[in-house]
């Protein structure tokens, strides 16, 4: 296979610098979706959805004259009580069900978050500021754009912002242990169902903040995060599901591999880097069905 | 005396459905008698992914993938390979050289997209539930990348136009009568052989595996098989389905099965009711018309935009699965009861 | 003695099958009182009828005020401490990190700092192991962590369900002497469900025996042993 491009270090250093990027921002969604299968043990489908929406309530926002930044904390803001309200009002009364029931039900979520926000919003495609400068610098050679190290910094800041809030605090102590035992949590005086609306409204902030760290680049239109959210969710399945660390390792990776792949073999070129991609995926999940850092579940008979 | 009573009712209402079939055609207009064979081919497409996610219990978000497997072969198929190049496409070898009949085509589609379901099926034993949904969402937005780029195989981003259909054999039916009676033909047929499987040993073995694979194995039933069958039958059915679709539009192009159909799909096989055959029919004709009626509701003099179809069949699929979980057809069970405790005693 | 808890004719159901068939029992302020019976007789439901974790009917009253139904965390926060079947515990977080939640009940920071050093003092190779991965502790000590957990809530009214499930004889006694020391140091109320009467009885002043889900004996425990049908069915001789 001829390679396209001549190979420097420098363009792989560029490639590798802004698949980092684009795959903090799969690593964002990917943390919501373990985020929310770890508490609620659920799938939501509907993920990327709502981070869609979310962008364009803040797209809405900064169209009516708010300045960026704070269109950006308003818009987590409305995030993190649209993914509570979500939960509350559409996950609780079917908590208790088989799983595929209620991955069902989030299909359907996504299918009417994405005729309402071409309804609401409109389906022409549309331009989403950046909060960062149209600049590069110069690294040990490689060329970095500002708006790819903002995003990392900006998705990986709130990663681990929300590590600390799990490890230190004691409401990140309490959902963690809802997540593990949520009967043996309510004997301790835990409101579980609050927990698990907690859960849910931070996975929507991650959400939120995956779509506008991706609209500059892609775009603002209903169908923005369907491919973001398939490599999330590829990246949280190559992690593990239920790891949150493998997550964010898996958005990385999938990102940076992406982006080689797209760059060096002329057969995936362009158009072929998402088959390429869930094709790895596959084969890595037949192997290890658990993902690289899931615990294996052992079926006793 | 009774046990005879709810057969001979489902009997007389099936006898009734295909009557009613047979003459549709006497009194609908040419445009609505379209739109019921577009519901016959969704009736194809959800009698596979019913016995796929419904009765074997794995989840499909990819069912359209295969309804385009299937219209493509149909397609390659009618045009051959002299056809194929005529649109300006290099084509393969392994394309006849004169196209065939399209309805000659439909078999082949299916049994061609049996035979990729059932090897998609292998590797999808080791996944269940989460990755087999995602496995299968995959293979749907793949497809189209696919599709466009080979385009030696699949006529690439531009599509394939397809010869206008016309009933074969020199008989004389309208084409329109034609298109609705080859797919209801089909439906019935497929119907039947669905029918067969689900009420058989198949089926009982779907249904073991279904509700809990590890009681099933020690039971005799052999998970790997049965599960591998159903997603090779659910394919098949789909790519039956997809050729109907490629003949009646007489176009295929990457974008006509979209990751949206696999969606709705299954929205529609929820809605209808898993694992019952006759929630299928509802759902089949949720799937055509309640998108037209969510855009301009009957009755009411008002338009809506196009993006009101999703919203509607989204929520909907979501009331369902809160309120009526067993879908249309468990409403049924429980209107019809009456009825049938009341044949039963008289 | 006040009552602490009392049940008055309180029935229970798994689904379509009832477990309990009208319990009415009482447990004095600092009292420990066990209560025994058969695999299936319904000690189990008892208490998780108290602290609302199964569907039930009848009264229970604490403290005077009748429990609110179906909401375990509201009887948590009431002041029972209800260690399970299983003991419960969040193996896959460390020993203090299991304390820590059995602090959340009454605001965990300042109630830990308080209670811990009283918890350390029953429990002390606890201190040592802070950082250990709950689920590696031997069986006995996940029993003596669960107890130390529920401690650190500073209960009104513990609930102990099989403490003695799967461990060894010594471990039991080290136990069940905890338990004893605790109820005669602070007073604390144990109810302590138990199918090793033996041990039980020797702890317990009181103790009901359940039989298909209702109280079939009850009285002082030194009566008890003297009990032909007890010394036969449950204590061997």
């Amino acid at each position: 296979m001829a390679l396209p491009l001549a190979f420097t270090w420098a363009e792989f250093g560029q490639q590798v610098t802004s698949g980092l990027a684009s795959g903090a921002i799969y690593a964002s969604l990917a943390l919501a979706l373990v985020l929310i299968y770890q508490t609620t043990n659920v799938v939501n489908f509907a993920q990327g959805e709502m981070a869609t929406f979310t962008t364009y309530v803040a797209w809405t926002m900064m169209h009516h004259g708010l300045s960026y930044w704070p269109a950006f904390v308003l818009t987590l803001l409305i995030a993190f009580g649209g993914g509570v309200t979500v939960e509350r009002v559409l996950i609780r009364p079917v908590e208790h069900r088989p799983e595929i029931v209620i991955v069902i039900l989030t299909i359907g979520l996504f299918i009417a978050i994405n005729g309402l926000v071409g309804w609401v919003f409109g389906p022409e495609v549309k331009a989403f500021d950046s909060p960062f400068p149209n600049r590069s610098v110069v690294l040990g050679g490689v060329s970095i754009s500002v708006q790819d190290i903002g995003t990392f910094g900006v998705c990986l800041g709130t990663v681990v912002a929300l590590w600390l809030f799990f490890r230190l605090t004691t409401l990140g102590l309490a959902m963690r242990a809802v997540a593990f035992n949520p009967d043996a949590s309510r004997l301790m005086g835990v409101r579980v169902g609050w927990m698990l609306a907690l859960g849910w409204g931070f996975a929507a902030v991650l959400g939120a903040i995956a779509g506008m760290m991706a609209a500059p680049t892609v775009f603002l239109d209903p169908d923005m995060m369907l491919v973001v959210l398939i490599y999330a969710f590829a990246a949280a399945v190559l992690g593990g599901i239920d790891s949150p660390v493998g997550a964010v390792v898996g958005g990385l990776l999938i990102g940076v591999v992406i982006n080689l792949l797209g760059a060096y073999v002329n057969f995936v070129g362009q158009e072929l880097r998402l088959p390429t991609a869930l094709a790895v995926l596959l084969i890595v999940l037949v192997i290890r069905p658990s993902g690289l850092f899931g615990r294996v579940v052992v079926r006793k008979v | 005396m009774r046990r005879w009573t709810t057969p001979l009712l489902q009997g007389l209402a099936l006898a009734g459905a295909v009557l009613l079939i047979a003459v549709l055609p006497r009194f609908t207009s040419e445009f609505r008698l379209g739109q019921f064979t577009y519901v016959g081919i969704y009736f194809v497409a959800l009698l596979g992914l019913n016995i796929l996610t419904g009765y074997s219990g794995q989840i499909t978000l990819g069912h359209a993938a295969f309804m385009a497997i299937g219209g493509y072969t149909a397609a390659l198929l009618i045009l051959g390979r002299s056809g194929f190049e005529l649109l300006g496409h290099q084509a393969s070898h392994v394309l006849p050289q004169h196209g065939m009949r399209a309805i000659f085509t439909i078999p082949i589609a299916g049994l061609v997209t049996g035979v990729i379901g059932c090897l998609f099926g292998i590797p999808a034993l080791r996944l269940a539930g989460v990755s087999l949904a995602l496995a299968t969402l995959a293979v749907a937005v793949s497809l189209p990348a696919i599709a466009k780029r080979f385009e030696h195989l699949t006529g690439g981003g531009g599509g394939l136009s397809l010869p206008l259909p016309h009933a074969p054999f020199g008989w004389h039916v309208s084409t329109p009568h034609w298109l609705y009676y080859e797919a209801w033909v089909c439906a019935g047929i497929l119907f039947v052989v669905a029918w067969l499987l689900v009420r058989g040993r198949v089926g009982r073995a779907w249904r073991a595996i279904r509700d809990g694979e590890i009681a099933a194995v020690s039971s005799g039933v052999s998970p790997a098989v049965y599960k591998t069958l159903a997603f090779g039958i659910s394919a098949a059915y789909a790519g039956v389905a997809g050729a109907l679709f490629a003949i009646q539009v007489s176009y295929i192009n990457p974008d006509t099965f979209p990751v949206t159909l696999s969606l709705l799909l299954l929205a529609s096989a929820v809605i209808g009711g898993l694992a019952s055959l006759s929630g299928v029919i509802v759902g089949a004709f949720v799937l055509e018309f309640l998108p037209i009626y969510a855009q301009s509701p009957p009755l009411v003099h008002l338009h809506f935009a196009k993006q009101a179809g999703p919203v509607v069949f989204g929520v909907t699929l979501m009331l369902i699965v809160l309120l009526i979980p067993g879908g249309a057809a468990s409403l049924l069970v429980r209107v019809t009861r009456p009825v049938r405790t009341w044949a039963s005693r008289s | 003695m006040s009552t602490l808890l009392e049940l008055r004719r309180v029935e229970a159901r798994y689904g379509p099958i009832k477990a309990l068939h009208g319990v009415s029992l009482t447990v004095a302020d600092g009292e420990i009182v066990a209560l025994l019976g058969a695999n299936g007789a319904g000690k189990t439901t008892t208490l998780r009828a108290v602290s609302g974790t199964v569907r039930h009917s009848g009264e229970i009253v604490f403290e005077g005020k009748q429990i609110a139904r179906g909401k375990p965390d509201a009887v948590a926060r009431a002041g029972i401490a209800h260690v399970p079947e299983g003991r419960g515990l969040f193996t896959q977080l460390s020993v203090w990190e299991n304390l820590r939640m059995g602090a959340y009940v009454r605001g965990e920071r300042r109630t830990l700092r308080a209670e811990a050093p009283r918890v350390f003092k029953y429990f002390p190779w606890l201190e040592r192991r802070r950082d250990q991965q709950a689920g590696t502790l031997s069986g006995g000590e996940q029993q003596m962590l669960a107890l130390a957990r529920a401690l650190v809530g500073r209960p009104r009214l513990l609930m102990l369900d099989e403490p003695s499930l799967g461990l060894a004889p010594t471990v039991v006694q080290e136990i069940f002497r905890i338990v004893k020391e605790l109820n005669v140091d602070d007073g604390l109320t144990v109810l302590v469900v138990e199918q090793n009467a033996n041990v039980a009885l020797d702890a317990a002043a009181r103790a009901y025996v359940l039989e298909v889900g209702q109280v079939a004996i009850e009285g002082q425990s030194a009566e008890l042993r003297r009990h032909e049908g007890i010394r036969k069915s449950y204590l061997g001789y």
